[in-house]
């Protein structure tokens, strides 16, 4: 398999190896070697969880930056609706969009109108099939990518259907291309991105070939730009999308917008992990639809926001309310024109990337099992996280697949010495026989 | 080493303990996700035990449930102390349920856990004295 790409590093320099990440990792991605964390490339999932947690701003992520733009004659920017939520609602989403017109970009094509074909897509793809409820959403791709390595066989729950920033870099850039006679190859397509996850789907998209878009700049990256540009600038750009589409930013707007009425919600990694169990009971087979998103409130909460979360979620509530009252004053459909088949796109296969496997033989992953029970039942079970690996479970497994011993552990590593001292105390009081007072009788009177 | 190389698990089910509910079935997919059995098979397999693994909880007192895993498949035996089933035919029907109104408020009492037992094991059987216990055997290939 080629060599994964991953938006989530570490800046080694500030890594203390503190055990801070590697115990919140959701898919125990990360042990520390050598006083410096570790990212275990084919278990990361690049959901940003350990970046919340370094308390030394360790772990970072990578996202292209607005030098990018000079290598285009022409730039888009695709805003995720969730950047509109770290503005006041008094900033409006006209504001927004002229300032990152300021940083350089000559379009901006919304998300959130893109949001709402989608919305409608998933509105029509579960009226016609019912086959594998509850059906997941695939706009989160931490969640994804949870699902490949972690739950592969909900992969067939996975909606089949793109996620709205995938589907806005197809339209923007071949529509452009067309209005323009440029190129697509010298247009550049920036999702401005509220998550490191997006930015790995943007560079390697689990379902498709290729992505339409060219890279992902942060959120915190430009904010301050942003700040600098809003009300600057002369109000020429329409917002295009209704609050449906920007309404996608919280966690459950999603699922408000498709319109159905059998629908759940979850957000944050853990629980969607904990949902994702109960699906794999078929606990939840009369849900027709899941909307997981990896981070608490939804892409609000994102890891490349500035914002407080719950400041964020204020924020969007109150510009939902006030979009939704002022409607839309011009009529998007002259200024889009979708259509479906033009844009449909043939979908890869969606492949399990299981990290789970002791063995590729049965029968070794048996006996693998059954070795690491034994070694986890002589481990002190503190889950201290001081060996490096996040659980003493973990660690048992990292010692039978050859990764750690067992003196990594700090309790068995005294155990050890104890005895090994006890042992020394032990040799220390024998004596060579012949300062041995016991042997004075002699050696040969023994017999 | 041979195929003979099985690997055993054995659970204690205690009665309307639900903070520990579900738990068996879950550690026994971890463990057959790690061998590597196939999604497919873990699924029936996860099913199957979590529903036998409900009952034992739910409507019987000192369950147990022994797993034991081989190269080709994964056998599940799950006995307990009572009270055992009335009339084993009538529970095996789609729909049928004794559970009073507390436990259906929790979202179970469906009657679909037998038949549903039934439907994704290949070997199935079940064993019960009104009074005396229930047991249940499944067998699952690989
Ligand atoms: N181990 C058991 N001991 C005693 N009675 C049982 C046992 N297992 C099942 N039963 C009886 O059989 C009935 C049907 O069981 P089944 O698992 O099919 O449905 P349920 O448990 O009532 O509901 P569901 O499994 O859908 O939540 C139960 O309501 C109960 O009366
Ligand atoms: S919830 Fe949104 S911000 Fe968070 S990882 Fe998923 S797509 Fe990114
Ligand atoms: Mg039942």
């Amino acid at each position: 398999m080629q060599e994964y790409f991953h938006s989530v590093r570490l800046d080694t320099d500030k890594c203390k190896g503190c055990v801070n990440c590697i115990k919140r990792c959701p898919t125990e991605a990360i042990r520390i070697r050598g006083g410096k964390a570790q990212i275990i490339e084919s278990r990361c999932i690049d959901c940003g969880e350990c970046i919340r947690r370094c308390p030394n701003h360790a772990k970072t992520a990578f996202t292209d930056n607005l030098q990018d733009l000079a290598n285009y004659r022409w730039n888009i920017a695709l805003p995720a609706p969730a950047l509109y939520s770290q503005f006041n609602y008094e900033v409006s989403i006209e504001q927004i969009l002229e300032a990152l017109l300021s940083l350089g970009f000559d379009e901006v094509f919304e998300v959130a109108l893109a949001a709402e074909y989608v919305s409608s897509q998933i509105h029509d793809y579960l009226e016609n099939n019912t086959g594998n409820r509850p059906y997941i959403s695939s706009a989160c791709p931490a969640v994804v990518r949870l699902i490949q390595v972690k739950f592969p066989e909900l992969i067939d729950h996975i909606i089949p259907v793109d996620s709205p920033a995938a589907l806005a870099g197809r339209i923007a850039k071949c529509q452009s291309s067309a209005r323009l006679g440029i190129p697509p190859e010298q247009i550049g397509v920036w999702f401005i991105t509220p998550c490191p996850a997006k930015v790995t789907a943007v560079k390697q998209p689990v379902d498709m070939e290729i992505s339409y878009i060219n890279g992902a700049i942060g959120i915190a990256e430009i904010y301050g730009e942003l700040l600098k540009n809003i009300g600057q600038n002369a109000n020429n750009v329409k917002r295009t999308a209704t609050y449906k589409g920007v309404g996608w930013a919280l966690a459950g707007g999603e699922t408000k917008a498709t319109g159905r009425d059998s629908t759940l919600s979850a957000h944050g990694i853990q629980s969607v992990n904990d949902i994702l169990e109960q699906v794999v009971l078929g606990k939840l087979n009369d849900i027709e639809y899941l909307e997981c998103q990896a981070c608490a409130g939804g892409c609000i909460g994102g890891p490349l926001m500035v914002q407080n979360r719950f400041v964020a979620e204020k924020n969007m509530k109150k510009r939902l309310e006030f979009i939704k009252n002022q409607g839309l004053n011009d009529d998007k459909e002259a200024q889009i024109n979708y259509d479906p088949a033009e844009y449909a796109l043939v979908k890869q296969k969606i492949e399990p990337r299981s990290i789970l496997r002791l063995d590729s033989d049965i029968v070794k992953a048996m006996q693998k099992m059954e070795l690491i029970e034994k070694t986890l039942a002589r481990l002190p079970g503190l889950d201290c996280g001081s060996c490096g690996s996040p659980s003493c479970k973990a660690l048992a497994e990292d010692i039978v697949q050859g990764h750690a011993s067992e003196t990594d552990c700090v309790f068995k590593l005294r155990e050890r010495v104890k005895a090994l001292a006890e042992e020394m105390v032990d040799l220390a009081q024998k004596l060579p026989p012949s300062l041995n007072k016991e042997n004075e009788e002699g050696f040969y009177d023994r017999r | 080493m041979t195929n003979e190389q099985t690997l055993k698990m054995e659970f204690t089910l205690k009665s309307m303990d639900f903070n520990l509910a579900g738990e068996a079935s879950s550690k026994i997919k971890q463990v057959l996700q790690r061998i590597g059995i196939s999604s497919a098979v873990i699924r029936r397999i996860a099913i199957g035990t979590y529903e036998a693994e409900m009952n034992a909880i739910i409507h019987a007192v000192n369950g147990k449930m022994t797993v034991e895993v081989s190269k080709d498949k994964t056998e599940v035996t799950v006995v307990d102390e009572g009270p055992g089933i009335h009339d084993v035919d009538m529970a095996m029907t789609e729909g049928y349920s004794t559970a009073p109104d507390h436990i259906r408020e929790m979202g179970f009492g469906a009657g679909m856990g037998l038949p549903n037992m039934a439907r994704c094991s290949d070997v199935f059987s079940i064993k019960s004295e009104y009074g005396v216990g229930t047991e249940i055997y499944m067998i699952f290939n690989h």
